[in-house]
C-alpha cells in the first residue's frame, strides 16, 4: 500500500469545494432566463378532482405559466413506472396502478401534484399556487397496510383489488411447517418495522432546460443515477429521445436510497421548460420532501422461529405485509421481497425457511429503498426474534448465535443467496471484546445503586450488496441490468480522467477512485480526476445505492485499468525493445523487470498520443472502457452490540456504548468507509430510538411533516461508536470488496432495541422506542 | 413568506408610531417565532416593525436582588450574564437551554414573552418569579400576563420594554425536551422565597399553557425537598396530548421535573 | 423592493430585494454566495449557518432587510488567501464532512463554539452546542472529532504566539 493508494486513510480530494462553500447543488444552478416552479399539491389523502380552475392564478403577479395533468396528457407524457415486476404466487403479475406525474382524476396521497406554477421569483410562484383552486370531492382514505386489505376499506387503485398489489412467497412451506411440528420450541413475535424519511440534507431539486433551436433538453437533477433517470424518462416517460436529453446530477447532498427514482418533478419541470419558454427549477423545502419523498421500512410481520432440543434452528416462518403507499415507485416491489426475504437465513444454517409477503396500497406516499433496503427489515425481524428465543431458552444470546452460524463456505440458503465468505464467529468474538461483555453484569449491578436500568443487546447481521448479475435480477423481475461501466482516460501527458457510471453523494468516489488507480499505476491521485453525474460525459452508468460502488463501480475501473495496462505494456515494451512480459508499471514508472531500463509513466502515454512509434497495427490513444457484471451479490456482516441505561423516571434511553464488528471484505479508505459506518449507525439509532413517520391514521394527513414533529438524531443524541473489522475478501470480484454503505442502517436497531428491551424487562416494545413508550412498557411490566 | 413591509425603529415611541399606522402590523424582535412563522405562511403581517436597534430596549441591571432584563435581551446575554447569574442562575439556565446557539444569539426575551407559546421556557419563570412585565403603557404581573395558548394580556400596539423581578433565594428550572422539536415537552420552574413562600410553574404542559401547580407549592413550602413531592399525583386531564407524549406522561414528566428542579436549586 | 447594504466577507454590498427576502437567498440570489445552504423551514437544521456582527445567526430566519447594515461572514469568507481555516482543515483531516450540504453551517457554528469555549471544549458540550445543527451523513462521530481537533490546534497556536 502506497500513502495514497489501496488501504490508505487519504483525506478526501472533493472536501475543499465543500469546506470553502463552492460546492456546486442542483439548487446552486442557475442559468440565463431562469423561473421559479411551485408545485399545487392535494391537501387531501384522497380525492377526486373535479375541476381545476387557474383563472385567478393566471392573473397573479410574475406568473408566466401553470400546467396541469390533462396537458401532459395531451401530450403524451408517460406515467411513472415500478422497474420490477413481481409476480404473485398464483403466477399473475402485480397490480400495478396508474401514477400520473400529475393527477387530473384522483389525488392518493397528501402532497400527490396536481399542478406546477411557473413565475418570476418562487414567492410569486408559491402565491400564485394558493390562488390555484381545485374543487375536490374528498373521499375516505387508509393510511396502514393491514387495515387496508381488510373489507370494507377505501379502494386506492381499479387494478389493486383490496389493495393488495402482489401476495408473494419464497422457500418450502411444507418443510417449514414440518420444522415448525416437530421443534422442541417455537418463538413467536410480532415486529412491526417503522416507517421512516430519508432526509437527506439536501432537498430535492431540478432545473429543466429546453433548448427549442436544437429541440434538446437538459435536467439538473439531484439523483443518485443520472443515467437510469435519462433511460427511463426517454424510455417510458416520452420525454425526449436519449440524444436529446442530458442528465447532469452535480454535487448531491446525500440520497440514502430517496434520490434513486425519478419523480415527477423532473419530467414536469422539463415538460413545463418547453411548454413555457423559460428554464425552470424547482427546488422541495422540508415539509414538501417530508410529503414527497419516498419513504422507507413500513413493514408488520409474524414470525415463527423453530428449534429442536439443541436449540438448533430448524425452521423459520414469515408473514409479511408491507406498505408500498399510494403508487409504486421505481424499485418498490423489490425491496419487500428479493432485498428482504432472500435474506432471512441470516448468519444461520436453516434448512427450512418460508415466507410470505404481501404489498398493499395506502393513502401515503410512495414506499420504496431507504438506507438499507429490506436488509434492515431482515435484520431486525431475525435478530429480534433471536434475542426473543434466548431469553425464552434461558440460554446466553452469544451462545443460540453462535451456535447456528454458518461456519462452511460457500453456503447455498434455502432463500437464493449463495454466501461466498465470511467469519460470524470472529466478528462476534472481537464485538464482544469490545464492549467487555462479560463486565456487564457488575455495570449493571453499579448503574442501579444509582436508580437507572442497564441493558445489553446484539445484532448478527448479514447483508447482499453489489446488486447483482444482470442474467440473475432480470430473471428475478428487474426491468435494468445491474453492471457498471468505466473508462479511464489517459492523457497525452500522462495525467488521467476515469469516467464512473457510479455516482458520488457524500461517498467520496472521487478519492477512492482515484485511490484505485494512483494504486495500479503509481501516480499521485492529484493527476486524476473522477467524472461522473453527467450523461453527456459518461456513456452509461447505473448509478450509486445498494452499496454497489466499491463491489461494482470500481471493478469497472479495474476491468478497464487492465486494458490500458496492457496496453502501456505493449508500447512500452516496444519503445524499450523489451519483452512485453517483462514490464512493469510502478511509481509511475514503466519498467523492464531485472533491468535498468525505465521510463516515466508520461512518456508512454505521451508516445500513445504522438504516435510516431507504436508497435506496428497499433491504434493511437490511450483509453480504455469496460462493463463489469458481478457474477454474485457480495455478504458484508458483523456484530453490532449496544449498551443503554435507561432513567425509569422517564424512560430516556442513554446509549452508554456502541460498538460495530464488520466484515467488508477488502477496504480502499479505512476512514471513509468507518465515515460510512458511522453514519449508518446514526440512521439505525434514529429508527431504533427517535424517527417515525405518522399519518393521521382518520385522514391521511401527515403529521410528522417538519423537523419539530419528526425526530432526527442530533449530535447529543448519539454517542462516539467503537468500530473495528475483521476482514474475509470476497471472492467474487477483483478486489474483494463487500461493501459498507448500508451495514450500519441494517446492524444497529434490532442491537438498540434488544438493549432497550434486556434494560426494562418487557420485550414488548415497538420502534421508536421514544420516552413515552419506554415508560409506558416499564410500567407495565413492573 | 407573504410580501410584507419592513421598518427599523429607532426608538419605543417610533417603534409604537410605525405600527400604529400600519394596517396588520407586528413587532420583530428577534424573530426567531415571527419570521420562522411567517416562512410557513401561518401569519402575514403587512408591515414588520424591528425592535433590535432600539437601545432602550436591551441590556441586564441587578441592583441588590432587584433585576431588570431589556426585553430585546438576547437569550444568549441572559444565559451568559455574570451579574445575573450571581443573583439567579436559574433563569441563565433556562435561556442557555432556548432552542439552540444560533437561535439565543438572535431570540429575545420580550419576543418569547409576547408569543407567549404553550412549549416556551420563559413564562414558567416569570410566573414561578413572581415577575412584572414592563410595557410602554403599564406594568403587568406575570399572572395576569399569560392569558391562554398564544394569549396574552397586551393591548393592540402595546409593547414590552422589560421584564423585572426580585431574586429568590432558591430557585431552579428543570426541562424535557420534545424529542423533535427541542422545545419544552414538560418544563417546570421552582422558586422558593427567603420568607418561604414556593413557586412551581409548568410550562409545556397544560392545555392551557403555563400554569402553577399549588398542590406542589403547598407541599415544598412545608419541606423544600424532592422528596416532600412523592405524595403528589398531578392531574392528566388539563394537560397536553400528542404524538409525543400523552397527558399522562406529561403528568409523570411534570412530577419527574419538579423534583428535579427542586433538587437542582441553589 | 429596496436596496439592502451590508457587509459580506468583508466587502460592503447593496442589491435590491423584496422586503420578505430571507438573509439566506439574498446571499445566494443575489449575491451568488451559494455555500450557505437550505435543509429545512423550521429553523432547525442549520445548514444556512452565518456569522452577524460576530456571532453565528441562522440566515433563515432572518430578513435580508433585518440584516442590513451589519457584519456577515459566510463560508466564502473563513479562507484567507487560499489557505483553509483552522476548522475547515481539521474537517478535511478528520472526514467531518461527507455529501457537504450541512458542512458550511457546521464549520460556522464550530467557529462561532470555539471562539466562545477556546479550549475548554469537551466532547459533550461539543454534542450539545450542535443542537442547532443536523447531519444526516456522518453520524456526527467525526464531526465532534474534527471540532475538538479544531479547538486543539486553535489554542495550540494562540499560545505559540502568545
Amino acid at each position: 500500500m502506497g500513502v495514497e493508494g489501496i488501504g490508505a486513510s487519504v483525506a478526501r480530494k472533493e472536501d475543499k469545494r465543500f469546506l470553502t462553500g463552492k460546492g456546486r447543488y442542483t439548487d446552486d444552478m442557475s442559468v440565463p432566463g431562469m423561473k421559479y416552479a411551485f408545485f399545487v399539491r392535494s391537501p387531501y389523502a384522497h380525492a377526486r378532482i373535479k375541476n381545476i380552475d387557474m383563472s385567478a392564478a393566471k392573473d397573479m403577479p410574475g406568473v408566466i405559466g401553470i400546467l396541469e395533468g390533462k396537458q401532459l396528457q395531451v401530450d403524451a407524457i408517460g406515467n411513472i413506472i415500478c422497474g420490477w415486476m413481481i409476480h404473485s404466487k398464483d403466477g399473475s403479475p402485480m397490480n400495478m396502478g396508474v401514477w400520473r406525474p400529475l393527477a387530473h382524476e384522483t389525488v392518493r396521497y397528501v402532497g400527490d401534484a396536481v399542478a406546477i406554477v411557473v413565475a418570476e421569483s418562487l414567492g410569486e410562484a408559491r402565491d400564485a399556487a394558493e390562488a390555484v383552486v381545485v374543487d375536490y370531492e374528498v373521499l375516505p382514505a387508509v393510511t396502514e397496510a393491514v387495515k387496508a386489505l381488510e373489507p370494507g376499506q377505501p379502494q386506492l387503485h381499479p387494478e389493486a383489488p383490496n389493495n393488495l398489489i402482489f401476495d408473494w412467497q419464497i422457500g418450502d412451506g411444507a418443510a417449514t411447517e414440518k420444522a415448525i411440528a416437530e421443534a422442541a420450541h417455537v418463538t413467536e413475535i410480532t415486529l412491526r418495522n417503522n416507517r421512516l424519511a430519508p432526509n437527506p440534507m439536501e432537498p430535492r431539486a431540478t432545473l429543466g432546460i429546453y433548448d427549442s433551436a436544437e429541440d434538446h433538453y437538459t435536467c439538473y437533477t439531484t439523483s443518485q443515477n443520472p443515467h437510469v433517470a435519462r433511460l427511463v424518462m426517454s424510455a417510458f416517460y416520452n420525454v425526449a429521445p436519449e440524444n436529446k436529453l442530458r442528465v447532469i446530477a452535480p454535487d448531491v447532498g446525500g440520497g440514502f436510497g430517496s434520490k434513486i427514482y425519478i419523480y415527477p418533478e423532473e419530467i414536469v419541470c422539463l415538460w413545463a421548460s418547453k411548454k413555457t419558454g423559460v428554464p425552470v427549477k424547482w427546488t422541495c423545502d422540508r415539509t414538501e420532501a417530508f410529503l414527497t419523498d419516498a419513504h422507507g421500512r413500513d413493514h408488520v410481520s409474524t414470525v415463527k422461529m423453530a428449534f429442536d432440543k439443541d436449540n438448533r434452528i430448524i425452521g423459520l416462518k414469515v408473514d409479511t405485509i408491507a406498505n408500498l403507499g399510494a403508487y409504486m415507485s421505481l424499485f418498490s416491489s423489490a425491496v419487500p421481497t428479493y432485498l428482504y426475504a432472500t435474506l432471512l437465513s441470516g448468519q444461520y444454517a436453516i434448512p427450512a425457511i418460508h415466507a410470505n409477503v404481501r404489498t398493499v396500497y395506502t393513502n401515503t406516499v410512495p414506499v420504496d429503498a431507504y438506507r438499507g433496503a429490506g436488509r434492515p427489515e431482515a435484520t431486525y425481524l431475525l435478530e429480534r426474534t433471536m434475542e426473543t428465543a434466548a431469553r425464552e431458552l434461558g440460554v446466553s444470546p452469544a451462545e443460540l448465535r453462535r451456535q447456528n452460524f454458518v461456519r462452511t463456505f460457500p453456503y447455498q440458503t434455502p432463500l437464493i443467496m449463495n454466501y461466498d465468505a465470511g467469519d460470524y464467529e470472529a466478528s462476534l468474538e472481537a464485538a464482544m471484546a469490545s464492549a467487555d461483555w462479560n463486565g456487564f453484569a457488575a455495570r449493571k449491578a453499579e448503574a442501579a445503586r444509582h436508580g437507572k436500568k442497564r441493558g445489553i443487546g446484539m445484532s448478527c447481521y448479514i447483508e447482499a450488496c453489489g446488486i447483482a448479475p444482470s442474467a440473475a435480477v432480470g430473471s428475478l423481475g428487474a426491468g435494468v441490468g445491474l453492471w457498471e461501466s468505466a473508462e479511464v482516460r489517459v492523457n497525452a501527458v500522462g495525467t488521467i480522467e476515469v469516467m464512473t457510471g457510479s455516482h458520488s453523494h457524500g461517498q467520496g468516489h472521487e478519492t477512492t477512485f482515484a485511490q484505485l488507480v494512483a494504486d495500479r499505476l503509481g501516480v499521485p491521485i492529484d493527476s486524476v480526476n473522477i467524472v461522473h453525474g453527467d450523461t453527456d460525459k459518461v456513456q452509461m452508468g447505473m448509478g450509486t445505492y445498494g452499496s454497489r460502488s466499491g463491489a461494482v463501480g470500481m471493478s469497472a475501473v479495474v476491468k478497464a485499468l487492465d486494458k490500458v495496462e496492457a496496453k502501456a505494456k505493449k508500447i512500452a515494451a516496444h519503445l524499450m525493445e523489451a519483452d512485453e512480459s517483462d514490464i512493469v508499471i510502478e511509481n509511475g514508472e514503466v519498467k523492464v523487470a531485472g533491468t535498468d531500463k525505465t521510463l516515466p509513466w508520461f512518456q508512454v502515454a505521451l508516445a500513445a498520443y504522438t504516435a510516431h512509434n507504436l508497435p506496428a497495427g497499433m491504434e493511437p490513444g490511450l483509453k480504455e472502457g469496460a462493463f463489469y457484471d458481478p457474477s454474485n451479490f457480495t455478504f458484508p456482516a458483523g456484530c453490532y452490540i449496544c449498551e443503554v441505561e435507561v432513567d425509569p423516571e422517564t424512560g430516556v434511553t442513554d446509549i452508554i456504548q456502541f460498538v460495530a464488528a464488520d466484515d467488508f471484505g477488502n477496504i480502499i479508505n479505512p476512514m471513509i468507509v468507518e465515515g460510512q459506518v458511522h453514519g449508518g449507525i446514526a440512521q439505525g439509532i434514529g429508527q431504533a430510538l427517535l424517527e417515525n413517520v405518522h399519518y393521521d391514521p382518520q385522514n391521511g394527513q401527515l403529521i410528522t411533516a417538519s423537523y419539530m414533529d419528526y425526530a432526527m438524531p442530533r449530535a447529543d443524541d448519539l454517542p462516539s461508536f467503537k468500530l473495528s473489522h475483521q476482514n474475509t475478501p470476497c471472492p467474487s470480484n477483483p478486489l474483494g470488496i463487500k461493501g459498507c454503505g448500508e451495514a450500519g442502517a441494517i446492524g444497529s436497531p434490532p442491537a438498540l432495541m434488544n438493549a432497550i428491551t434486556d434494560a426494562i424487562g418487557n420485550n414488548n416494545l415497538t420502534m421508536p422506542a421514544t420516552p413515552q413508550k419506554v415508560w409506558a412498557a416499564l410500567n407495565a411490566a413492573n | 413568506m407573504y410580501a410584507t413591509n419592513y421598518h427599523r425603529a429607532s426608538s419605543v415611541q417610533d417603534a409604537v408610531k410605525l405600527k400604529s399606522g400600519a394596517d396588520e402590523g407586528k413587532y420583530l424582535s428577534g424573530g426567531m417565532t415571527l419570521i420562522a412563522t411567517m416562512k410557513q405562511r401561518l401569519a402575514s403581517p403587512s408591515d414588520l416593525v424591528d425592535l433590535r436597534h432600539i437601545p432602550d430596549l436591551k441590556g441586564i441591571s441587578v441592583n441588590g436582588k432587584s433585576v431588570r432584563i431589556g426585553a430585546a435581551t438576547t437569550h444568549f446575554d441572559v444565559a451568559s450574564s455574570a451579574d445575573l447569574k450571581a443573583v439567579c442562575p436559574a433563569i441563565c439556565d433556562l435561556a442557555h437551554h432556548i432552542g439552540d446557539p444560533h437561535v439565543r444569539h438572535m431570540g429575545t426575551i420580550g419576543g418569547s414573552v409576547a408569543n407567549n407559546d404553550p412549549a416556551a421556557d420563559y413564562p414558567s419563570a416569570l410566573l414561578a418569579l413572581d415577575a412584572i412585565v414592563v410595557t410602554n403603557a403599564r406594568e403587568i404581573k406575570a399572572a395576569d400576563f399569560f392569558t391562554g395558548l398564544f394569549e396574552t394580556a397586551l393591548e393592540d400596539g402595546e409593547m414590552i420594554v422589560a421584564i423585572t423581578f426580585d431574586a429568590p433565594a432558591k430557585a431552579a428550572y428543570a426541562k424535557f425536551r420534545n424529542p423533535a422539536s427541542r422545545y419544552a415537552m414538560t418544563g417546570v420552574f421552582v422558586a422558593r422565597r427567603d420568607n418561604g413562600d414556593v413557586r412551581v410553574a409548568v410550562t409545556g404542559a397544560g392545555a392551557d399553557g403555563v400554569f402553577r401547580h399549588s398542590g406542589m407549592e403547598a407541599a415544598l413550602a412545608a419541606n423544600w425537598s424532592p422528596d416532600a413531592l412523592a405524595a403528589i399525583t398531578v392531574d392528566p386531564s388539563d394537560l397536553m396530548a400528542d404524538i409525543h407524549a400523552s397527558s399522562e406522561y406529561r403528568a409523570n414528566l411534570v412530577k419527574v421535573m419538579a423534583k428535579r428542579a427542586v433538587a437542582a436549586a441553589s | 423592493m429596496a436596496k439592502v447594504k451590508m457587509t459580506v466577507n468583508g466587502r460592503q454590498v447593496g442589491s435590491d430585494c423584496e422586503d420578505r427576502t430571507l438573509l439566506v437567498h439574498f446571499l445566494r440570489d443575489n449575491l451568488a454566495l451559494t455555500g450557505t445552504h437550505v435543509g429545512c423551514d423550521t429553523t432547525q437544521c442549520g445548514a444556512c449557518v452565518v456569522h452577524m456582527d460576530g456571532r453565528s445567526v441562522k440566515s433563515c430566519t432572518i430578513l435580508a432587510a433585518q440584516a442590513a447594515g451589519s457584519t456577515i461572514t459566510t463560508i466564502e469568507g473563513l479562507a484567507a488567501n487560499g489557505e483553509l481555516h483552522p476548522v475547515q482543515a481539521a474537517f478535511k483531516a478528520n472526514h467531518g464532512l461527507q455529501c457537504g450540504f450541512c458542512t458550511p453551517g457546521m464549520v460556522m457554528t464550530a467557529v462561532d463554539m470555539i471562539r466562545r469555549h477556546g479550549a475548554n471544549l469537551d466532547e459533550a458540550t461539543v454534542r450539545a452546542e450542535l443542537d442547532g445543527n443536523i447531519c444526516r451523513c456522518t453520524g456526527y462521530h467525526n464531526i465532534v472529532k474534527s471540532i475538538l481537533a479544531a479547538a486543539a490546534e486553535m489554542a495550540g497556536a494562540q499560545q505559540a504566539a502568545e
